[in-house]
């Protein structure tokens, strides 16, 4: 696939329309990767300008952050704002939303300002303005919504309304929009073990989804499918139910 | 001339002791951290109506929603008729509204009493749903004992206060008849008068007596709740108030920032610091100080109603985090360092060997997700998430301590800016299959 670095198109004088931020998740993660790839290859089918950062990409610090280590992030803040600042960036786009949450909302504070996408924004975009053709197959999924997307962000209907306008009918679980279920990975649970209780989260969640009775469930957050795929192993539903982002979605429907 | 000595000599005392204690509040808020929440005036009065007046988070929940509306409404109403008592307690006199309102006292009146009576009803559903229906969230540990038996309090002196009303204003209609040059016509008032034609057989004296008791009676509930609510959870009738009005308006994503530590990283780096007057040494929470005076505010404004912790992921699945129990252990440390400065001219809190740290422990604050159920869920806009990671911070920054699981994650970050440490450069995702 041909995906372009930022620093290279820097040095040929091309300035992209749009920055991919594909965040550790979706750098180093097998499944997240997944998820990159499916993202820039609607990219180039809608023929998006775009590159990333590669090597020069640093985590964001959301995780540092939450987890208290102020210090970490502060470092990881100011580098990426010196490499955004100097190729002159203007628009993010996402594929995770805590990469989303700390670029749109905490980098202004510290000099950085940009203006940041979740990428279930701008596929709403590129389907709206007819970038992207799909063809049509109707059938009906779960939609977990993601906290740093929904709750923190309040964006509930981008997501909704993309997946709508590929007629495909969102089956609603009690505990969505505002009220959504966490996975159990945000603030730096990633990364550590859960703290002793009666149930992990995600296996709460995945029972809610598995009740609702739908073949594909859909997010929007590399950690959420992380912990949705978890839970779906740990009740050994794995031929009942598929995780997919938003993009996978439209990726299975494009013409 | 007895009842009227009695009256200013208990009104005084009880609303002295009332401003004492409420003062007290005030200063114990003023230890906090000092936050600058001025500004945007016309959206913060949006919010304080909407929330706090309007209740728009409780109406989320329609039935329990309408239920509290109508102990609410009746409350604020009821504060009319109370008005007229102190004026009636001071002068000597008998219903000194009723011919300057005229006639809209008796329509004042029959509100009143609806609102009493749908909000009777309403108190006896909700001393239901705590005590004998036991809904989940009035079960957990942190209620058991005092923040219970207050819950439980409240209510009872609400069912009082409502039998004073209808005692007085029955009593009161059929002395009206018997003589009406003491006791001015209010107009037919439609749920007393039902007990009223009940009371046409007893004598004057004892209808004096009880339109008395029924008078103080309600009078004795209302100071006893204006000198119990400064150590009741049922502060949020006046707070929610000042509280949604200082609610956050920063986006909810945006975690507070650290100037110092900004400015250390970005001198580290080579690049411009900002000036900072009075730089802090400590950064994040290990007690009430540390924290801004807005949390503290939120302290006092919680009415322990569990939205917060039935909404947590991690309570939901029984760990110990509950947020409602973060929220009032920072009132109950705020109260016992309040109470320690009043006694003791040089307490110092930092060099106090106490701090939130006895009330919360690491178990509880490291189990958070940050996923702002708590924050969306609160009625009165507090954010129960904010010393949850002020906390951390301290724990992290000034202990060097917290999971030791999340070191490789910070090891990662530092020595390849990345959350894992992989061989493979950060793009080679992109010609994988």
């Amino acid at each position: 696939m041909q995906i372009p670095i930022l620093s290279q198109l820097h040095a040929q004088g091309i300035a992209p329309e749009i920055l991919f931020w594909v965040g550790c998740s979706g750098s180093y993660d097998a499944r997240a990767q997944k998820v990159s790839r499916s993202f820039a290859e609607i990219l180039n089918i809608a023929g998006i300008s775009f590159a990333i950062l590669g090597n020069e990409e640093k985590c964001t610090g959301d995780p540092a952050r939450r987890a208290g280590n102020e210090f970490m992030f502060q470092m990881l803040a100011t580098q990426n704002i010196e490499t955004l600042n100097m190729y002159g960036v203007k628009k993010i786009v996402c594929t995770c939303p805590h990469c989303f949450n700390t670029l749109k909302n905490e980098y202004p504070e510290l000099g950085g300002n940009y203006e940041v996408m979740h990428h279930s924004q701008f596929l709403q975009e590129l389907l709206r303005d007819g970038k992207i053709k799909i063809q049509t197959e109707k059938e009906a999924v779960s939609y977990h919504d993601s906290c740093y997307l929904g709750r923190v962000n309040d964006i509930y209907e981008a997501p909704r309304s993309t997946i709508e306008a590929l007629q495909v009918e969102i089956k609603e679980m009690k505990r969505s929009r505002k009220n959504g279920l966490c996975c159990g990975a945000g603030g730096a649970q990633m990364f550590k073990e859960e703290e002793n209780g009666d149930k992990r989260i995600n296996i709460e969640r995945i029972d809610e989804i598995l009740a609702n009775n739908t073949s594909k469930v859909v997010a929007n957050c590399p950690f959420c499918i992380t912990m949705l795929q978890d839970g779906i192993k740990a009740r050994d539903q794995q031929d009942k139910i598929m995780v997919y982002d938003l993009s996978e979605l439209i990726l299975e429907r494009i013409v | 001339m007895i009842p009227i000595l009695i009256f200013c000599i208990i009104s005084f005392f009880v609303f002295r002791t009332g401003f004492n204690r409420f003062s007290r509040i005030y200063k114990n808020i003023q230890l906090g951290k000092a936050e600058d929440l001025s500004g945007s005036v016309g959206l913060r009065w949006k919010n304080m109506l909407l929330f706090a007046l309007g209740q728009k988070k409780m109406f989320e929940r329609p039935i329990v929603g309408i239920f509290h509306f109508f102990i609410y409404a009746a409350f604020l109403l009821t504060q009319i008729e109370l008005l007229e008592i102190i004026f009636d307690g001071i002068s000597g006199k008998h219903r000194i509204f009723a011919n300057s309102l005229k006639p809209f006292y008796g329509i004042l009146l029959n509100v009143i009493e609806i609102l009493s009576l749908l909000a009777f009803i309403a108190t006896l559903i909700f001393l239901y749903r705590r005590n004998i229906a036991k809904i989940l969230r009035f079960q957990n540990p942190e209620l058991k004992g005092w923040p219970s038996l207050d819950a439980n309090l409240i209510l009872l002196g609400e069912i009082l206060l409502i039998i004073g009303i209808f005692t007085m204003n029955s009593a009161d209609g059929q002395l009206q008849i018997l003589d009406p040059l003491h006791y001015p016509d209010t107009g037919k008032l439609f749920i007393s008068n039902f007990i009223t034609v009940n009371l046409s057989e007893l004598p004057k004296d004892l209808l004096v007596f009880l339109e008395r008791s029924g008078w103080w009676l309600h009078l004795m509930v209302i100071y006893f709740f204006i000198i119990y609510l400064p150590y009741s959870k049922h502060l949020h009738i006046f707070l929610a108030f000042p509280n949604s009005y200082f609610s956050d308006l920063t986006p909810r994503g945006q975690m507070s920032n650290i100037p110092e530590i900004e400015n250390e990283v970005k001198i580290m780096m080579g690049l411009q610091g900002k000036t900072i007057e009075n730089p802090s040494e400590s950064f994040g929470a290990k007690d009430i100080h540390q924290l801004s005076w807005k949390t503290l505010l939120e302290a006092y404004s919680c009415t322990e109603c569990g939205r917060c912790t039935s909404a947590c992921p991690a309570n939901i699945t029984g760990k110990k985090l509950s947020p409602r129990k973060i929220v009032m252990d920072i009132r109950d440390r705020l109260e016992e360092v309040g109470k320690e400065i009043e006694s003791n001219k040089s307490f110092n809190i930092q060099e106090d060997s106490r701090s939130l740290f006895d009330r919360i422990s690491k178990e509880e604050i490291y189990a958070c997700t940050s996923c702002n159920a708590c924050v969306e869920a609160c009625p009165v806009l507090i954010n129960p998430l904010k010393p949850i990671l002020e906390l951390r911070r301290y724990d992290i920054l000034m202990n060097s301590s917290g999971p030791s699981e999340w070191l490789p994650m910070f090891n990662s970050l530092e020595n390849n800016q990345a959350v894992w440490t992989m061989s493979e450069p950060r793009e080679a995702w992109i010609d994988k299959k």
